[in-house]
């Protein structure tokens, strides 16, 4: 039974073999990629927090800039699932704004008997859904209600402003700043860390020396120098941008240092020197044999330098420095919690602090994942 | 061995220049001179400047003239130990940083001691018994010190301080030592607050150093010489830390340059958190209120020890590694 079964598995392991032999780099590397779990899931933690950063207006359910000073510091909102009867209908208690009789403070207790059913799809206010249509339709809305009147999932702030709604805008600017920065930093290190590994010699010299000086200077100080010089009638964009740019000033030198790393390691290998004794133009050489090789490599990097990104923004904008209000950042919202006074007060507006450290983590198993993958022969 | 510390001090030269050149033009990117600035300041407060003052002032530090003579002659005065006024504070800005550098400089190199009294042990122990559950317990902590910003970090201490055992975390001395001049009681007394913060500020390079060790021991352990102490019956203490463990601190030492900004940056952020006096909180408000001359001199004296600090590491460096030594490119 057992003699017949052989060739057949040597035939199928040679097909895998040739399977193997034939895929290209990027192939192999997800293959490889496809067999670390932590990183996988980490891979669509990833894409969802990039999908709610892209869908940030539909999340949220009231518009994250509308203040109410009688609505400010609205503790969370718990949502209870069943009906009095048992039935499927989430709703969440109304609101009752009492005074205290000595302190004077507004404290907002939920009331029983006054419910606010949710509902799918419902109204709020109107946006331009990804720049294609206006609409005024949110994911979750109030039947029979506005949603501003008393749905609040994570509290409120100082000024009244929905906390989860400001979470929503402030995961898209955050996600986003990062996006830009890593594009800038990416064609910075790889223009220069190409230029470097390539060409060696007195540029490689004075490019490593660069990367050097730029490592040892303590980059916090700095971004604060830099990021304090924006004039202060600078528009949010103007601002932001300005900020993309500080950041990946700085931040391309880890890129330039592995995309050198891989140019001075390709250049001798043996298919290089044949394409260029086959008379291939250096452009072809670059970009038709050397980049895909390494183009694994550089994913690992872009994925490992996005996280540091999000944090010196979010850094910076909670000290006051980088993007200011009306922008609405993950940093920009963590700054209402800078103080113990705020914190004992408002707790919650602590909470923007769980998806900075989810992404983050989530980016760092995701790079050495892809860091792994990206050398399928080791 | 002289040649490259040559470079070394040469390339640090060259980057305290650098450090210079970009604080000077963070002095002049505010718009308009300072002059402008400091007049502006001094008719806020009531008094009046005049028109010749003003001139005077501008020509003593060379307003009218090129932007390299005003970098000139502002280095020179730099060099002379001459920072400049304090615009806010109406004093020269080496008396308003007082003892603050120095408490900079004394939590940031206690950060690096506990860094590497941390990282060293649990990355060896985490190599030498990969895949145990203390080596998945410090990986996790380790992925959290890197995931976690360092003022999260410290707001959430600092919120679990508050909330459960209802102590100030911040600071770095009790209320009655504050203004007190430096005694005794007082050194007890910070010796007492900087346990919390230094560990903080420690854990996330602690987390990068502690995965750097990991790594590179595991590579020398697969190597043949390993297999052959253990043949020849050396016990299994002197197996790895003699050899494997020598060899995998090079590149070790290396990334120590690195930890240095790195930590720097840190406690300016930690400091303005937990309010401690260093030259965080200050450089944060000389920013905000464009006292460009405090601001520039904490950021040049922060890059200037920054370096100075890499420059030692490196020394260190050729001290225990003989490559460097004998300038074989490892």
């Amino acid at each position: 039974m057992n003699a017949p079964a052989a060739p057949l598995s040597e035939v199928a392991s040679s097909a895998g073999e040739e399977r193997l032999a034939v895929a290209s780099q990027l192939q192999l590397t997800w293959w490889r990629f496809r067999k670390h779990r932590v990183a996988v899931v980490s891979g669509i933690v990833v894409i969802l927090f990039y999908l709610v950063a892209i869908l940030a207006d539909f999340l949220a359910v009231t518009d994250p800039h509308a203040t109410d000073a009688r609505r400010s510091y609205i503790p969370p909102q718990a949502i209870h699932w069943f009906d009095a009867d048992g039935s499927f209908r989430p709703h969440v208690y109304a609101l009752v704004g009492k005074r205290d009789p000595r302190t004077f403070k507004l404290t907002y207790a939920p009331d029983p008997n006054q419910r606010r059913y949710l509902e799918l799809f419902g109204r709020g206010y109107a946006y331009s859904f990804l720049g294609l249509f206006e609409t005024d339709r949110h994911l979750l809305g109030v039947r029979d209600g506005r949603p501003e009147d008393g749905l609040f999932l994570l509290g409120t702030d100082q000024l009244g402003r929905d906390v989860w709604s400001r979470l929503m805008w402030g995961t898209r600017t955050s996600l986003f700043i990062g996006l830009v920065g890593v594009g800038l930093s990416l064609f910075l290190g790889v223009l220069l860390g190409g230029v470097s590994g390539l060409y060696g010699g007195v540029v490689d010299t004075v490019i490593q020396r660069l990367i050097e000086i730029l490592r040892s200077v303590p980059t916090i100080p700095l971004w604060m120098g830099l990021a304090a010089a924006l004039p202060a009638t600078w528009s949010v964009t103007q601002v932001y941008f300005a900020i993309t740019l500080i950041i990946s000033l700085i931040g391309w030198t880890e890129l330039a240092r592995v995309v050198r790393g891989r140019f001075l390691s390709l250049r001798e290998e043996d298919f290089v020197v044949a394409a260029e004794l086959a008379g291939a133009s250096q452009m072809r050489i670059i970009f038709r044999h050397m980049v895909p090789s390494f183009l694994s490599h550089i994913i690992a990097a872009i994925s490992l330098a996005l996280p540091a990104m999000i944090i010196s923004e979010t850094t910076l904008s909670f000290l006051g420095l980088g993007l200011r209000p009306p922008a609405i950042s993950w940093g920009v919202l963590l700054q209402d919690a800078q103080n113990i006074q705020s914190l004992g007060i408002a707790p919650w507006l602590l909470i923007p602090a769980i998806p900075v450290i989810t992404v983050i983590l989530a980016f760092n198993f995701l790079g050495d994942g892809l860091r792994d993958a990206a050398d399928p022969y080791g | 061995m002289a040649a490259y510390l040559a470079r070394r001090l040469l390339l640090a030269l060259i980057t305290i220049w650098a450090i210079s050149v970009v604080t000077f033009v963070i002095i002049q990117l505010p718009p308009g001179d300072f002059v402008d600035a400091y007049i502006a300041n001094l008719s806020a407060s009531g008094s009046m400047v005049s028109a010749q003052e003003a001139q005077a002032l501008r020509q003593l530090y060379g307003l009218d003239q090129p932007i390299w003579v005003q970098y000139l002659k502002w280095a020179g005065r730099v060099v002379q130990g001459d920072f400049g006024m304090s615009m806010e504070w109406g004093r020269p800005v080496t008396e308003v940083l007082g003892d603050r550098l120095w408490l900079t400089v004394l939590i940031s190199l206690l950060a690096i001691l506990v860094t590497w009294g941390l990282a060293l042990p649990i990355g060896i122990y985490s190599a030498v018994r990969q895949y145990s559950i203390a080596d998945y317990l410090f990986t996790l902590v380790g992925f959290i010190g890197i995931a976690v910003p360092s003022f999260l970090l410290a707001l959430i201490i600092m919120y679990f301080g508050f909330t459960l055992f209802d102590a100030n975390i911040g600071g770095l001395f009790s209320k009655e030592f504050e203004l007190a001049p430096w005694s005794w009681a007082k050194v007890r007394d910070m010796l007492g607050h900087l346990p919390i913060p230094v560990l903080i500020l420690a854990l996330a390079g602690t987390a990068q150093l502690i995965r750097v060790m990991r790594a590179n021991l595991l590579d020398e352990l697969r190597k043949p010489y390993v297999v052959t102490a253990r043949a020849r019956g050396l016990p299994e203490r002197r197996v790895i830390l003699k050899y494997p463990v020598r060899a995998a601190l090079n590149p070790f030492a290396s990334t120590i340059g690195y930890l240095f900004p790195f930590v720097v940056s840190g406690s300016i952020v930690i400091s303005l958190v937990m309010s401690l006096p260093t030259v965080g909180p200050l450089l944060l408000r000389a920013l905000v209120a464009q006292d460009m001359f405090l601001a520039g001199t904490i950021i040049l004296l922060l890059g200037v020890l920054t370096v100075l600090g890499t420059l030692i590491s490196d020394l260190l460096l050729m001290w225990i590694d003989p490559r460097v030594r004998s300038g074989i490119q490892g």
